[in-house]
């Protein structure tokens, strides 16, 4: 019977949620960004799967129905963009010109390190779209010769980093403005940082969420660029 | 509800035939967002049917990358022989990424309000 359950969509879905509910309770009790719900929800998934000699193909057999979910909620972005339509438009260069650095900046330092440290090729790559939403890291990471689920790996470790450190890592560094805030957390974070702007302030969600397709986008057309050009 | 969802899922797909028709590594969720803005900008779609499920998706977007983050284990080998530059790469990289991005927009952005007045 047991194992017949475990294989079923059904426990993906229950664990997750379940483990993730509890994750909320705990971010409410504690208060501290460190208890980020994603990061408590996914290292507790995965010392429970461990612990129970479960397999991670059994596992995603209902993870996969909630990760799907992710599809339209980016599609939902477009919400939030068109009512701040106004307030974006006022901060058009700014935002654009930020993005462009952010972008530029995350595939040299990420890749850059790696090669300083001695990382393999395969390892390289895979880092060098990591502050890219999820969607669009697999596919670029796919297209140049990294390892699509090790960058899906480090995407959402980027994204827990930025929604746990973010906010105060940018007070700390002197950034004030909800805007550039929102940005940055996009741009560095993607979907998890933005869902975190969502926690806190509505304006910097949205420019969030502009900088996730924005920075998805430049990223997609600077990666092969980089690549061409320093021959790696 | 199901007008909204029912919507984001058709702009999705309309997202990902574009996708596959230009072929280039953008996933059709990205375009989808582009098409439904777009949509909304023109008035060919009225953001009222939209609002409801919107909110659903995106104050829960949380939870569905939870999934995506346990997909880490596979990948525990690799990530061990190469712990150094993964982490190094990862943690450094994005709080430069952040500071440059927030500091830049935030500078560009007091240079504009110092301009209008």
């Amino acid at each position: 019977m047991w194992p017949e359950l475990v294989a079923s969509p059904l426990f993906g879905i229950a664990l997750t949620m379940a483990v993730y509910l509890l994750a909320q309770i705990l971010y409410q009790r504690i208060g501290s960004a460190w208890a980020n719900p994603a990061l408590v929800a996914i290292v507790t998934i995965i010392l429970l799967l461990k612990g129970g000699g479960i397999a991670y193909r059994d596992y995603a057999r209902g993870g996969d129905l909630l990760l799907f979910l992710l599809g339209p909620s980016v599609v939902a972005l477009a919400v939030p963009l068109y009512q701040r339509r106004a307030d974006l438009w006022l901060h058009k260069r700014p935002i654009l010109i930020g993005i462009f650095a952010g972008s530029l900046v995350s595939i040299l330092s990420a890749s850059g390190l790696a090669w300083l440290l001695d990382g393999s090729r395969a390892v390289i790559l895979s880092l060098a779209p990591k502050s890219v939403t999820t969607p669009i890291a697999i596919s670029i990471s796919a297209k140049i010769g990294g390892v699509a689920p090790l960058t899906a790996a480090l995407v959402v470790l980027t994204g827990c980093l930025g929604a746990v450190c973010g906010p105060q890592f940018c007070r700390r560094i002197g950034i004030r403005s909800a805007a550039a805030t929102g940005l940055a957390m996009g741009t560095a974070a993607h979907g998890i940082g933005t869902a975190r702007m969502f926690e806190i302030n509505r304006l910097a969600g949205a420019v969030a969420g502009l900088a996730i397709g924005l920075n998805g986008l430049m990223t997609t057309f600077l990666l092969p660029l980089l690549i061409y050009l320093t021959g790696l | 509800m199901v007008r909204g969802l029912t919507l984001l899922l058709s702009f999705q797909l309309c997202g990902e035939i574009l996708s596959r028709l230009i072929g280039l590594p953008v996933p059709g969720n990205v375009l989808g967002m582009g098409l439904l803005l777009i949509a909304l900008m023109v008035g060919w779609v009225q953001i009222k049917w939209f609002e409801e499920a919107a909110e659903m998706l995106l104050s829960n977007m949380t939870l569905f990358f939870v999934p995506a983050g346990v997909g880490v284990m596979v990948y525990g080998d690799l990530i061990a022989a190469e712990w150094l530059p993964i982490t190094v790469a990862t943690v450094v990289s994005t709080f430069v990424v952040m500071a440059v991005t927030g500091k830049l927009a935030q500078k560009l952005e007091a240079e504009e309000s110092n301009d209008v007045a």
